[in-house]
């Protein structure tokens, strides 16, 4: 079922709740008696309300953001882009699709419009040889992977994400400046007109909303990936990856606890699964 | 509700044990009432016996002495999932009397164990072959052969095990029940539900698994199981979704399939980050008559009609102030405490713990309802519990506590009532509280 952020008794924040979850799954690997299923999978649930009630947050904010002019002027900016990497599909045909969405967006779209820029310039991969690309599993370089597989970097919190079959791989935390400094110029140029410079940035949730914006950009609400959201599987492939990263990421528990959280997400809920 | 006065308090002058503190994890009354069991956290089992009624000493009647200690699980070790098992009992079931001796099922995580406890108060002595000490005596000595007599002893009560049920848990165990044909029981994990033969310890009964192809499409868990008192082939499950599902053993012999589903619909105006969390049933138990059950969950207690699958027949608030204090309840953890609850003896009462080391009892057929509280202060030998009330409005009256001031560390998980009497037991923590009605 839906959660209803005005049906929420108390003023929760639902960033602090998904970072309260991921600690307590990760907490949960250590205790004593081995992990309690049932105890992670009620927390999977707050996790997924929560997420629910996050994009829903995230996509109003969005909305409020753009103007129609620079939504023009991004999608200008972006045909000079690379194309991304979706594998089968054609570079021209990804580049055409785009300008047929913003050829769509062009039209007074009102509410819908602000979120494509946005989208857009964060949506784009790093360029071939950055060192990014030892991150991304097939390459950042547009090698010829299947269609459903999506490398996308975040200018905000620098992490490279990539999201494979609605699987999110994880994901790198790189310094902007080591990271793409080429693209991340262009973005950076393209922010200033489109995104608010202090946009925050879901991340892996926008990631593989993303990848289904690209499917049907016509219509921006349309999300077939969160229909059954009551399956926890879904939650479990969005957040998932090895769960080596996490153990390697001991040091940076500090991190997972900050809004930055959200940006480096090892499967923590990888510990449901963990029989 | 009626008024209890406080009899005995215990739980001080037992000794910790050296690993951890002996928090009280399962309470439980035999059948008779007789004695009452308690499991804790070290995997010990404390066994208190009801003194009979003495003219001399009127005022020990209804006094629960310690009747037996026995350490009943220790901690293990699973190499292969470099996992610990947990000794802390789980659950506590008597089976019914049938000689001189009493038995018990213990659980931990992941073995359950079938106790003997029995005693003695007599001892052979004048053996032939042996002297008083117990040394062998030189055969060449022994000139005359004669009876061993039994004499009378200080009593000593003995526990042994006597059948140890292992391996047949993947999962952690959360309930034992044993069948009214005194003959089976049932084991509950997290996904599946095992029935075993009391005499058999190498092989069970899968009867319910619901564990799916893929783990990733995991929703829900078994939470407790219990068989119906009087029809032994039937046995409910519940789970972490907040339903209940009615099985007959006669159907099939796998009972994946229920006989029946009760649900109570969801209040959609009363969605929450936590709904689910607190729609999961903590505790599931059948009245004595067979005809209803009763089932916990984080903020409500409800009692169901058999007959009646759509939705509960009552539904008794244990402590709805909670619902907006639901965020915090989450980060400390207490929001996944899982509570008990208890019928009395005719059905008509029934108890469940709540925090601050409060406890509720609602009267079934006049709606009342009474909050009392186990502690040190307000159980002097004797006293008469005081009603406690929890203020939620924003005065606060005299005597009334506010939300913020509960202990959320104070927690009543695990209450009993004896099976005859108004007679109720009541774990706080490492203290186990007996209280019961006044006698005049």
């Amino acid at each position: 079922m839906e959660v209803d952020r005005r049906a929420m008794e108390c003023a929760v924040d639902a960033q602090s709740l998904i970072s309260i979850s991921l600690m307590k799954i990760h907490n949960s690997r250590t205790q004593r008696g081995g992990i309690k299923l049932h105890k992670n999978l009620l927390v999977s649930y707050v996790l997924r309300n929560a997420r629910q009630v996050y994009i829903k947050e995230k996509y109003a904010e969005i909305y409020r953001m753009q103007q129609y002019e620079e939504v023009m002027a991004v999608c200008n900016e972006i045909q000079e882009l690379d194309p991304l990497d979706l594998g089968a599909e054609d570079g021209d045909e990804e580049e055409q699709g785009r300008a047929a969405c913003c050829g769509e967006e062009s039209r007074p779209a009102g509410s819908r419009e602000p979120e494509q820029p946005y989208y857009r310039s964060c949506c784009m991969e790093a360029p071939p040889g950055s060192p990014c690309d030892q991150f991304a599993p097939n390459g950042g370089g547009g090698g010829g992977s299947h269609c459903n597989k999506t490398t996308v970097l975040d200018l905000d919190t620098h992490v490279v994400t990539t999201v494979e079959n609605g699987f999110l791989h994880q994901d790198c935390c790189c310094a902007a400046p080591q990271c793409a400094p080429g693209a991340a110029a262009r973005k950076r140029k393209v922010d200033s007109g489109g995104c608010a410079p202090d946009a925050e940035e879901p991340s892996d949730f926008t990631a593989a909303r993303k990848r289904l914006k690209r499917e049907d950009c016509s219509n921006p609400d349309c999300n077939p990936d969160y229909t059954d959201t009551s399956n926890i599987s879904n939650l479990i492939s969005i957040f998932g990856s090895g769960f080596s990263g996490l153990l390697s990421r001991q040091a940076d528990l500090e991190q997972v606890c900050s809004k930055q959280a959200l940006a480096s997400l090892g499967a923590w809920t990888r510990a449901i699964v963990a029989f | 509700g009626s008024t209890l006065a406080a009899l005995r308090k215990s739980g001080s002058r037992f000794q910790r044990s050296r690993r951890y503190p002996d928090i009280i994890s399962t309470v439980e009354f035999n059948y008779s009432g007789d004695l009452l069991a308690t499991g804790d956290k070290g995997g010990r089992v404390v066994i208190f016996q009801h003194e009979q009624e003495s003219k001399n000493r009127p005022h020990l009647r209804g006094e629960y002495n310690v009747y037996s200690t026995f350490q009943s699980h220790e901690p293990e070790f699973d190499y292969l999932k470099s996992l610990e098992i947990e000794e802390k009992i789980n659950k506590i079931r008597w089976l019914p009397q049938q000689n001189a001796a009493h038995f018990l099922l213990s659980t931990n995580d992941k073995t359950i164990k079938l106790w003997k406890i029995s005693e003695r108060d007599k001892r052979a002595e004048g053996y032939n072959l042996k002297d008083e000490d117990g040394r062998i005596r030189d055969p060449y000595r022994i000139t005359s052969l004669r009876v061993p007599v039994l004499m009378p002893m200080d009593l000593m009560v003995e526990a042994s095990p006597r059948r140890i049920f292992a391996n047949a848990h993947t999962y952690h165990i959360n309930s034992i029940s044993v069948n009214s044909d005194h003959e089976t029981y049932l084991s509950a994990d997290d996904l599946r539900i095992n029935l075993w033969h009391l005499e058999i310890t190498d092989r069970s009964f899968n009867i319910v698994d619901i564990k799916p192809a893929n783990m990733e499409e995991l929703t829900e868990v078994i939470t407790a199981a219990e068989c119906h008192p009087h029809q032994c082939n039937v046995f409910v499950y519940s789970s972490s979704k907040g339903t209940i599902r009615l099985c007959d053993m006669r159907a099939a012999a796998l009972c994946d399939r229920h006989s029946k589903f009760f649900e109570e619909p969801e209040d959609p105006s009363s969605r929450s980050f936590f709904s689910e969390i607190i729609s999961s049933i903590s505790d599931v138990k059948f009245s004595h008559s067979g005809r209803y059950m009763m089932t916990r969950d984080y903020l409500s207690v409800k009692v169901w009609d058999l007959n009646m699958e759509n939705r509960p027949v009552e539904t008794y608030q244990v402590h709805e102030y909670l619902r907006s204090k639901l965020c915090s309840l989450y980060e400390n953890d207490c929001i996944f405490d899982k509570f008990e609850c208890c019928w009395n003896g005719s059905d008509s009462a029934i108890m469940t713990g709540s925090y601050n080391n409060f406890f509720r009892m609602f009267d079934r057929n006049t709606r009342r309802d009474i909050t009392l509280e186990a502690s040190r202060e307000s159980s002097k030998p004797r006293a008469t519990l005081k009603p406690r009330k929890v203020s939620t409005g924003g005065k606060r009256k005299k005597d009334e506590i506010s939300v913020d001031s509960l202990d959320f560390n104070k927690k009543i998980l695990h209450t009993a009532w004896h099976p005859k009497d108004n007679v109720i037991a009541v774990a706080a923590t490492n203290n186990l509280y007996i209280f019961q009605d006044k006698i005049n």
